[in-house]
């Protein structure tokens, strides 16, 4: 699905966290958002499925369009872009008194997309595209809390998948993980393009010249700077970027 | 006083200067964990001296007669306080009937949508109701209830405890359902989940222990009151299970028969106190046993 960005303005309260940012996603490809903290990078991703309204206080303005339609349309419920669009936390966040299997379950349920055996279907494809389904195929009723955290961040990537979505978000996904447990979940965010149009959100410059097809660049609420990720490292168009990623930013 | 930490640091970095500051700090130290351990230890040494006391006074005098039979008419030997035991149970019952669905809604209310003036002035009135003597709530209970029916009865005594249960159990969910991270509330609504769906299926269950200490809690407090219970619940020397009509409970009972010139009821007194505590730790052990939360607690 092809995402487009237009015009849009987000605020907290009375301090305004984004400016006037406008951008198109290619469908089936990765694109990393990198920038300092507190740069809006967060608050972006969070604008594309409209989580950002649960922050008490704040308020959006500009379009979403996904597939020409304005998710931001006065006519559309939250819970049904959510339905969408998977989305991945900076902290993993299994819902810890539920088993394994239960936790990737729990997304088609609540949207009655399946039952019975088509939905053990779809947990357990979900857990082999997220690269976990080996590791836990033998505990899925146990509890999820008892899992490494590169476990849980996959569980909760299997969890993302499970409700068929056709955009991934990923809000930071690694920043909790161990380097070998980044290295998967970076593995599973190459493979994940072939069907999905990832977003990542990322601290880590490296990261977003590994797995990124394109790089976005955010600074102080502005959109800086997006670019194909090969010549955003080499070539930046943008002062600001070649500082920043060059490591010259205070 | 650099000067002199450098110079003893150069022989033994490690060696805590002689200074006035150091020793005060000691002494300091001292106090607060002596004044720590002191309090600890008095206030641990009442609660045993009360539960071995009334395990002393009451223990002799627990026998069959106590749960099967209604007390006798004064003086007379023997009889027990089989009838008072019923009507707590029915009285706690009834108050929980009452006050866990009301208190767990309010702390939902207060802690997923309360905002702005409303809430609070929903969280203030909640915090004066959890102060406020429980006498009051009886009185409340007396006009609304015994006076329109012309009777005490169990019913009054019921909705009392009820009342003093709501704030309790509102208070205590709320503050643990706070507690429950920003992240499982997102978990949940990022996968396309109502607010109300959100609550009922990943809140909750994830704040469950708490919910269920603070209804034991609530419990266990109604079950000894009994100022709200003398102008509601009234007491009665028969069985009764008519909840119109007055009724027996077990701190009435332990009020009346304490106050007996007749040794058998004070003895009577003190059984059923034990009894009472006794009860109070099963319900509570049965309510977390049943709702599976020792498993949790590993």
């Amino acid at each position: 699905m092809s995402i487009q960005v237009e015009n849009l303005n987000v605020w907290y309260g009375r301090s305004q966290a984004l400016y006037n940012v406008n951008l198109i996603f290619e469908p089936l490809s990765v694109t990393a958002i990198i920038g300092p903290s507190g740069c809006g990078k967060s608050t972006f991703v969070r604008c594309l499925n409209r989580m950002h309204e649960e922050v008490p206080g704040a308020s959006v303005a500009g379009e979403v369009r996904i597939d020409g339609v304005n998710i931001y349309a006065r006519s559309i419920q939250p819970m049904y872009v959510r339905r969408h669009i998977g989305m991945v936390f900076q902290r993993s966040n299994p819902l810890p008194n539920r088993s394994i299997w239960e936790n990737v379950a729990i997304g088609p349920r609540i949207n009655g997309l399946a039952g019975g055996a088509a939905l053990k279907e779809i947990v357990e494809r979900s857990l082999k595209q997220a690269a976990l389904w080996d590791e836990i195929k033998d505990r899925l009723s146990e509890s999820a809390s008892q899992l490494s955290g590169g476990q849980q961040q996959r569980l909760c990537i299997a969890r993302a998948l499970a409700i068929e979505p056709k955009i991934i978000l990923m809000d930071e996904p690694c920043s909790a993980l161990d380097p070998i447990s980044t290295f998967q979940v970076e593995e599973l965010i190459k493979q994940l393009k072939s069907a999905y149009t990832v977003i990542v959100v990322t601290h880590n410059m490296q990261q977003a010249g590994r797995v990124a097809d394109n790089t976005v660049f955010f600074l102080q609420g502005k959109l800086i700077e997006k670019n194909k990720t090969e010549k955003f490292f080499s070539h930046p168009e943008k002062k600001e970027t070649e500082d920043y990623i060059t490591g010259r930013f205070s | 006083m650099s000067t002199v930490v450098e110079k003893q640091s150069a022989a033994n970095p490690f060696q805590a200067p002689r200074t006035a500051q150091n020793a005060r700090r000691k002494a300091s130290n001292i106090v607060i964990i002596f004044f720590s351990l002191l309090a600890t230890a008095f206030a641990v040494t009442v609660l045993l001296y009360l539960l071995l006391y009334v395990l002393r006074s009451g223990l002799p005098y627990i026998n069959v007669a106590l749960f099967t039979r209604i007390p006798t008419p004064n003086g007379e030997p023997g009889g027990g306080l089989a009838n008072s035991i019923q009507g707590s149970l029915i009285l706690v019952g009834l108050a929980s009937l009452f006050g866990i669905p009301l208190g767990l809604f309010t702390g939902i209310y207060l802690s997923e949508f309360g905002r702005g003036p409303i809430a609070t002035g929903v969280r203030f009135l909640v915090d004066v109701l959890t102060g406020i003597p429980t006498i009051i709530f009886g009185l409340f209970a007396w006009i609304f209830i015994v006076v329109p029916q012309q009777s005490f009865s169990g019913l009054a005594g019921g909705v009392a405890l009820g009342i003093i249960m709501i704030p309790i159990v509102a208070r205590t969910s709320e503050e643990v359902l706070r507690l429950v991270p920003k992240e499982l509330r997102e978990a949940s609504l990022a996968l396309g989940a109502t607010e109300s769906r959100t609550i009922l299926q990943v809140v909750i269950p994830a704040a469950r222990n708490g919910i269920i200490t603070g209804i034991v809690l609530a419990m266990a407090r109604v079950a000894g009151e009994t100022a709200p219970l003398l102008m509601t619940a009234f007491g009665s020397p028969f069985f009764n299970s008519d909840i119109t009509q007055p009724m027996d409970a077990l701190p009435l009972r332990i009020f009346n028969f304490a106050e007996s010139p007749y040794q058998a009821q004070i003895n009577q007194a003190y059984a059923g106190s034990l009894v009472l505590i006794v009860l109070i730790l099963l319900t509570s052990f049965a309510i977390r046993w049943a709702t599976g939360g020792f498993k949790q607690q590993r």
